[in-house]
């Protein structure tokens, strides 16, 4: 919240902006649970702390008109203190407003250094209103308990309210034993009301660090790591006893310091959900809907700067679920619900990740309705809808340009929302997720990572040194070896080409962009990187891809900056540095994306790929019995190699722990076995163990659950075209059909049967497989 | 009266050199460093201090001086800028001195070429010359000629 614009020497106001920004963010929920519980004395008190205090400092700072607005709610909630006036909706709204002029003021101040020029007369002459007639309801007799001293200091006449102000002002000692009064009204007025105490409490045990000094502290933590596992490494070769005890209580204070450091960026989430009752009530008054707000798992915590990069995204879904969503009352009556809808906000931790769901009972998502906005917005092809299942045109709405509300609103209806929440939560490398009953309600499920900081990236080598690559603008990866599909490299005068699935994808050799030697590795075999910059995709040749890190980017000197191929360099697990590759820069510098000429003869070998679309995209693999057998590419999820020695056994089922989850495992030949002969086969899952090589796994998604097909080899990617050849007819159960793809006879496995038949002769295990998942 | 300043001070070919003990953040022995691609020749690449990321600049290539015999036995000077530390490779690191400015003297005019550009002046010790390098000049990358 630093800002150049105040004067870097004056600490006093950017303290106090500090503090008042976070007192203002508490006040909105204390009015809305005034609101709803009138007679909340605590809360109350609270509220009047905050806005005298604001009048006390905008007094000392000279802040005329701010201290004039707080001034005039201060005397409006000191006869709401002293139970000559209850608090009501008139009054809850025009302190809200009171809250926002403070607000407004404050950002005025901090961008300007002055007040701005907004005119509060009004809002001033509203609340002196208010106070006078407490809006036109009859003053309620103030209930029985109230401080015995409040009473003569603050209910005097209400004329008097300055000259009362001003004494609350001068004597804090006053104001401190009437708050206490107030807050405990039946013991006698002692100036160490737990109240109190709370709040001194609160203000002692907690200080303001910069974010870059804990920054400093995490950089600091992270090679503290490195160089504990290099002592680590050092101590296995050294077997003297105290050394090695040293090593381990090193080892735990070191893990245990990197725990509590990355805690230190770590917020609690409510700082953000605190905020959301009172837009919610706000907009469910504009709208005319009841609605009844709940917030849960304000504890869960996650980066600073996350925090500040949900608040939109958030903000967008509430007024989307309480203006589309959530019916009127009358509508909600009629379709048998209660008047009021539920809206629930809840953050909690899952997988490392925060997930946030907003769930509302309203009208639901109308998938029909969806397809029609779609088709007459333009926004998809009627033909790629028709074959939608309902789930994926539910995900249309994160469509840009795509609104279902007749009108555009104050809130919503200019079909920007959903679209702006999805590109802002994938932007910190988060998901959403959308599940709809119609009538029945929708859910918004965000998952976000719980750190900015870090990023996942691709290793790869070129000319014997490391460098990564971001994985957001990563497609996928291909080893091209000289005898598969009989195509390798091809040349287009002196540019290298590869056709991947009927497509030519310009090839940029690494080395060569980098100016450094390729390494030794056989000319044959290519290994290319497929990347995506702005639209486009092109090739990146390497010689080796490595793993998968984790990485944090840091941004190069000076020295460096004019190299426009690397967006920075990030230190990796063994302490080295390595460069991180600027993917748009490189397809820059490598002309893939500059010339305008280039763009266009792209675009006309883009467009046959989206025409022939009838047909669907397969992935081969062979099987050492089977032959070739095939699978549409939809289902496949990821392709992966595990390790011999990473099988598992839960019972007759080989399981493999991936990506923190458990994944069943199916060996094609196996099942289809089974499946014709109702007999396992000798397994060779043995053999499999044993072997070092790494096995092929196909994860797929079936039956609404993730299952690993062991296969032999995986084979290509193609494109297959249904229309120009016909299927032949099964040849054995688990298999739907076959059909010749790429000159050769393919089995078209039926996935779903293969993995109920395997479900239902383990039907114990998954039973179990599910409890722990 | 005298003023005094102290020098850090290296060598590179036999010649000392000095620069401000007050911009020396400390000395680093060889730490392997990360080659970058496309980089002007003087910077020899990247070097992980303690979880920074710093710059190493050659000073040989920098003062188009021939270079070192065993390159792994080149030592850190590293540096404070305004844009964090930037490392200086020398072959051998000598004592830090305190120096008069009466010992102070501008290069004489017949010095010209890079050496020019980088050297602030030297100091008369007894036994050598002391020439001191203007820091923010030694790290900035030359002005591009194309």
């Amino acid at each position: 919240m630093t800002n150049e614009s105040v004067m870097p020497d004056n600490e006093l106001l950017r303290e106090f902006l500090l503090e008042t920004h976070e007192n203002l963010t508490l006040l909105d929920s204390d009015l809305i649970t005034l609101e709803k519980n009138p007679t909340e004395k605590n809360t109350l008190a609270q509220v009047f702390r905050t806005l005298h205090s604001v009048k006390g400092t905008a007094g000392f700072m000279g802040l005329v008109k701010l201290q004039a607005v707080a001034h005039a709610a201060e005397s409006l909630l000191s006869k709401l203190r002293a139970g000559d006036l209850r608090f009501n909706p008139p009054i809850a709204t025009v302190l809200l407003r009171v809250v926002d002029a403070i607000r407004e003021m404050l950002s005025c101040i901090e961008k300007a250094g002055n007040e701005g020029l907004g005119d509060y007369t009004a809002l001033i002459a509203d609340v002196d209103r208010l106070r006078e007639t407490g809006s036109g309801d009859l003053p309620v007799t103030a209930p029985s308990a109230h401080g015995s001293l409040a009473q003569p200091l603050l209910s005097t006449a209400p004329s008097v309210s300055s000259a009362l102000s001003d004494v609350t002002m001068m004597t804090s000692a006053a104001v401190a034993s009437s708050l206490s009064s107030t807050s405990d009204p039946g013991l006698s007025p002692l100036p160490e009301s737990p109240a109190e105490a709370r709040s001194a409490n609160v203000a002692d045990s907690n200080i303001r660090v910069d974010v870059s000094l804990l920054d400093k502290l995490m950089t600091l933590v992270g090679e503290l790591v490195l160089a504990r596992n290099q002592i680590l490494q050092y101590s296995e070769l050294n077997s003297n006893d105290s050394f090695a005890g040293a090593v381990q209580r090193l080892n735990l204070l070191t893990t245990e310091l990197q725990a509590s450091v990355m805690k230190t960026r770590m917020q609690p989430i409510g700082n953000v959900l605190n905020k959301f009752p009172r837009v919610v009530r706000d907009l469910a008054l504009a709208c005319g809907k009841k609605v009844h707000f709940e917030v849960d798992g304000q504890d869960t915590e996650l980066d600073k700067t996350l925090i500040e990069a949900i608040r939109d995204p958030l903000t967008h879904m509430v007024r989307n679920a309480i203006d589309h969503g959530i019916e009127l009352p009358e509508t909600r009556i009629q379709r048998g619900k209660s008047e009021e809808g539920r809206l629930r906000m809840v953050a909690c931790h899952e997988g490392g990740k925060v997930i946030i769901e907003l769930s509302d009972d309203g009208g639901g998502i109308d998938v029909g309705r969806v397809r029609e906005k779609v088709l007459a917005g333009n926004l998809v092809s009627p033909e790629l809808v028709s074959r939608m299942s309902a789930q994926e045109i539910m995900r249309l709405i994160f469509l840009p340009g795509f609104s279902t509300a007749e009108n555009v609103t104050q809130f919503s209806g200019r079909g920007v929302g959903m679209d702006v929440v999805r590109t802002n939560i994938e932007k910190i490398g988060g998901t959403v997720d959308i599940e709809s009953q119609p009538g029945q309600g929708t859910t918004i499920r965000t998952r976000i990572p719980l750190t900015l900081a870090i990023i996942p990236a691709l290793i790869i080598v070129s000319g014997g040194q490391r460098y990564a690559i971001p994985q957001v603008s990563l497609l996928e990866l291909l080893r091209v070896t000289p005898g598969q599909s009989g195509r390798g490299i091809e040349m287009i005068h002196d540019v290298p080409v590869f056709r991947l699935r009927g497509m030519l994808l310009p090839l940029v050799f690494l080395s060569e962009q980098l100016r450094t030697v390729a390494g030794e590795e056989s000319t044959d075999v290519y290994n290319i990187i497929v990347l995506q910059a702005d639209d486009r995709s092109f090739g990146l040749v390497v010689d080796a891809i490595g793993d998968t890190e984790e990485i944090v980017v840091k941004p190069l000197q000076k020295q460096l900056k004019n190299i426009s191929l690397f967006a920075g360099a990030a230190i990796m697990g063994d302490g080295r540095v390595a460069l991180v590759l600027d993917v748009p820069g490189l397809a820059k510098c490598a002309r893939v994306i500059s010339a305008t000429r280039d763009r266009e003869l792209m675009d006309e070998v883009t467009t046959p790929e989206t025409i022939v679309g009838t047909g669907q995209s397969l992935l081969l693999f062979a099987t050492a019995s089977a032959g070739q057998m095939a699978i549409p590419l939809s289902l496949v999820a990821r392709l992966e190699e595990v390790r011999g020695c990473d099988l598992e056994m839960l019972g007759s089922r080989s399981v493999i722990q991936y990506r923190d989850e458990i994944l069943p495992l199916i060996d094609v030949v196996q099942e289809l076995e089974l499946l014709m002969r109702g007999t396992h086969c000798p397994s060779d899952a043995s053999d499999k163990c044993e072997s070092p090589a790494g096995i092929p796994v196909i994860v797929c998604v079936a039956e609404n659950q993730k299952i690993g097909l062991i296969v032999d080899r995986i084979l290509d990617i193609v494109h297959w075209n249904d229309e120009l050849t016909t299927p032949g007819r099964s040849s054995r159960p688990g298999v739907l059909f076959t059909a010749i793809v790429q000159g050769k006879v393919t089995e078209f496995l039926d996935i779903a049967a293969l993995v109920q038949n395997s479900m239902a002769t383990q039907k114990i295990m998954t039973n179990d497989l599910q409890v722990v998942q | 009266m005298t003023t005094s300043r102290q020098f850090c001070t290296f060598y590179l070919d036999h010649q000392c050199y000095g620069l401000d003990v007050l911009r020396v953040q400390e000395i680093v022995r060889w730490q392997p460093l990360t080659y970058v691609p496309l980089a002007h020749p003087m910077v020899r690449g990247l070097m992980n201090l303690r979880g920074q990321i710093v710059t190493t600049i050659d000073l040989r290539v920098r003062l188009m001086l021939p270079p070192l015999a065993d390159p792994n036995s080149a030592l850190n000077v590293v540096l404070q800028t305004d844009e964090g530390s930037v490392s200086l490779l020398v072959d051998e690191i000598g004592d830090v001195l305190d120096v008069t400015e009466q010992d102070f003297e501008r290069p004489p005019e017949t010095l010209q070429g890079v050496a020019r550009e980088f050297i602030i002046g030297t100091y008369k010790l007894a036994d050598r010359l002391l020439l001191v390098l203007d820091p923010d000049r030694v790290i900035s990358l030359p002005a591009v000629s194309h």
